[in-house]
């Protein structure tokens, strides 16, 4: 396709400070037109910030971004005329009906009274919300709202889609059709920054990914490559006696070829695991050797993984949502 | 694909069908005057909206000045006019805009209150007037000192009060009223934007409402009181205000003393209307 600017949002050394805190510490990011780029990590690592500034919600301390080539400071209308948003948390207005909602909003973005009827129900319609149409959204369920709040992001179409943590707090299957949701507006030739705290969600939906840590972008590429770093799977063992932990964890690396880690309480190694054939070699090793094992696990790559290999620590504060104990 | 350039044209399958192009659309930086007073007047619309469903919020602009107008009259009237009917061409239009200048107040907490959802993160994110979403909401709330307005005045003529003036004066007192208070609500807005919670703007907001509602001529002539307070008496605005509605509704004539109010309004709003608008552009 003949593009006049190649990237969709390009941020050169972002920076937000709040008090002492610098919640964004010089992001770049460059998103390509037409793709899923997801933004990685997690609770305050400064995610909901870097797109707050990116949408010209906020404005940079330090730094500067374009969309489509557009200054977010200096041209912050053109800006708002080329993204939508979907905020963490539904940014619909919680008095009015779900019909009232898209019709003010299609009001404001310039459509006549009829039009925006029609819109409104055509979207209603799309996001199967037809039926909830004049309920109260106090009656709403939290995915009902994300649709909602979807809908009403792409009243203008707008070529670029900020996604803030799309699926947080979402249950299996709301969150399945709310990928194919972003897929499908991905297909229609719309760009979308996505925000989550699962590795997972990225892999599954975005071409290239950052992952980020206390506002800084630590790795990014696609997430082959992202996963190439942590290792498909990793492997956790319990151990009978707790002193034997540095021994078991010398055999692993030896086995395995990869530096594993001890928990805190010693109990615990984890090791990377590129190649779940030689798991039988090392658990035969470990009986040879005289360590007995309590508990034995395969956990698919999260995101505090990611983080470990990485940083070389894990996240302060990241739940585990895909608690994957094999 | 067609060159197309505004998104209205394309209403059918929105998230699935073909986006245009960021280089292919039409765009502008600037907000013209016409798409702002659209776009407050659509917010408003909003307001309304919220009122309709939520008409339990309407209680204070109905109940108020039903209760302070018998209450006022009746303590009062006697004490300084001799009688509760020559009190009435006194207390009607005092009690008509300080009940109304009150009620402007809860402008500012329901614009807290407003604000502290995430759709105003949406109004922000759309390319609309700035504006739009403060001056749409004062502007809604138009309607409520419209109801206190009426409903002070039929209080009035229930417990025997007639203007001079006749309809035409109640209503030129009524819009002048209203014109002012909406003026005013851009301070008590100006409070709910920056204030941390809808309490505090009631707070701020009665502290300096009573004063300047009660040290004013509403109430009492100013010439019983003691001759400091006169001073500040015949300087604050609201006996300026009280004045020209009596004036309007006593003897029917808009004189030149009826303008200073607007005047005086028209200055508020040109310094708190873009003090507000600053302030809420900057809060996250």
């Amino acid at each position: 396709m003949n593009t006049h600017t190649e990237w969709a949002v390009e941020a050169d050394g972002l920076v937000k400070t709040f008090g002492s805190n610098r919640a964004v510490d010089g992001v770049d990011l460059r998103v390509a037109t037409g793709t899923v780029y997801g933004v990685l990590g997690p609770n305050g690592a400064g995610k909901t910030t870097t797109i707050s500034m990116l949408a010209t919600l906020l404005r940079p301390d330090a730094g500067s971004a374009r969309i489509f080539g557009h200054d977010v400071q200096r041209e912050a209308q053109v800006v708002r005329q080329l993204i939508g948003v979907t905020g963490q948390y539904a940014s619909v207005d919680e008095g009015l009906s779900a019909t009232e909602n898209l019709v003010l909003f299609s009001r404001l973005l310039g459509l006549g009274r009829r039009e925006a009827k029609i819109k409104a129900n055509d979207l209603l319609e799309e996001f199967g919300l037809t039926e909830a149409a004049s309920r109260p959204l106090k009656k709403f369920s939290g995915g009902m709202r994300r649709r909602l709040d979807l809908a009403a992001s792409l009243i203008s179409q707008p070529p670029l889609i900020f996604l803030d943590e799309p699926t947080t707090g979402l249950d299996p299957r709301t969150r399945a059709q709310m990928w194919e949701t972003i897929r499908r507006l991905v297909a229609g030739g719309s760009t979308v920054l996505l925000t989550t705290q699962y590795l997972d969600e990225a892999d599954q939906l975005a071409d290239r990914i950052a992952v980020i840590d206390r506002g800084r972008v630590v790795a990014e590429g696609t997430g082959d490559e992202l996963k190439a770093q942590v290792g498909s799977s990793s492997l956790e063992l319990r151990l009978g006696e707790p002193q034997l932990a540095q021994r078991a964890l010398g055999i692993a690396e030896r086995v395995l070829g990869v530096a594993g880690t001890t928990s805190a309480e010693a109990a615990r190694i984890t090791v990377p695991l590129s190649d779940p054939e030689r798991v039988t070699d090392l658990l035969i090793e470990l009986r040879g050797e005289g360590i007995r094992l309590e508990e034995f696990s395969v956990h698919k790559p999260s995101l505090d993984d990611v983080f470990l290999s990485i940083t070389g620590k894990p996240t302060e504060d990241a739940e585990t949502p895909e608690g994957a104990h094999a | 694909m067609s060159t197309t350039t505004a998104p209205r044209s394309r209403t059918h399958n929105a998230s699935g069908g073909t986006i245009v192009p960021a280089h292919e659309r039409t765009l502008r930086n600037r907000v013209s005057l016409g798409e702002s007073i659209r776009h407050s007047l659509t917010m408003a619309y909003r307001g309304l909206l919220k009122i309709r469903r939520t008409p339990e919020q309407l209680f204070d602009v109905t109940l108020q000045p039903i209760i302070f107008t018998v209450m006022f009259t009746y303590i009062f009237g006697g004490a300084i006019s001799g009688d509760v009917a020559s009190y009435l061409p006194v207390i009607i239009p005092g009690i008509l805009v300080q009940t109304v200048i009150t009620t402007s107040v809860v402008t500012g907490t329901q614009l807290r209150e407003d604000m502290d959802q995430g759709v105003f993160d949406r109004f922000r994110s759309l390319p609309i007037a700035r504006i739009a979403p403060l001056s749409g909401a004062l502007l809604a709330d138009t309607v409520r000192y419209a109801i206190a307005t009426t409903l002070t005045f039929v209080m009035g003529f229930i417990m025997g009060y007639r203007p001079h003036g006749g309809i035409w004066s109640v209503i030129g007192a009524a819009l002048l009223v209203i014109v002012c208070a909406w003026a005013i609500s851009w301070i008590f807005a100006f409070f709910g934007v920056i204030a941390r919670s809808a309490s505090s703007v009631q707070g701020i907001s009665m502290i300096i409402l009573f004063p300047l509602t009660f040290l004013s001529n509403a109430f009492v002539p100013v010439d019983t009181m003691p001759t400091w307070l006169q001073w500040f008496v015949n300087i604050n605005p609201v006996s300026h205000l009280v004045t020209s509605v009596r004036d309007v509704l006593n003897t029917g004539a808009f004189t030149s003393e009826a303008f200073l109010p607007l005047i005086g309004a028209a200055v508020i709003v040109a310094i708190f209307a873009p003090l507000t608008v600053r302030a809420y552009m900057r809060r996250a």
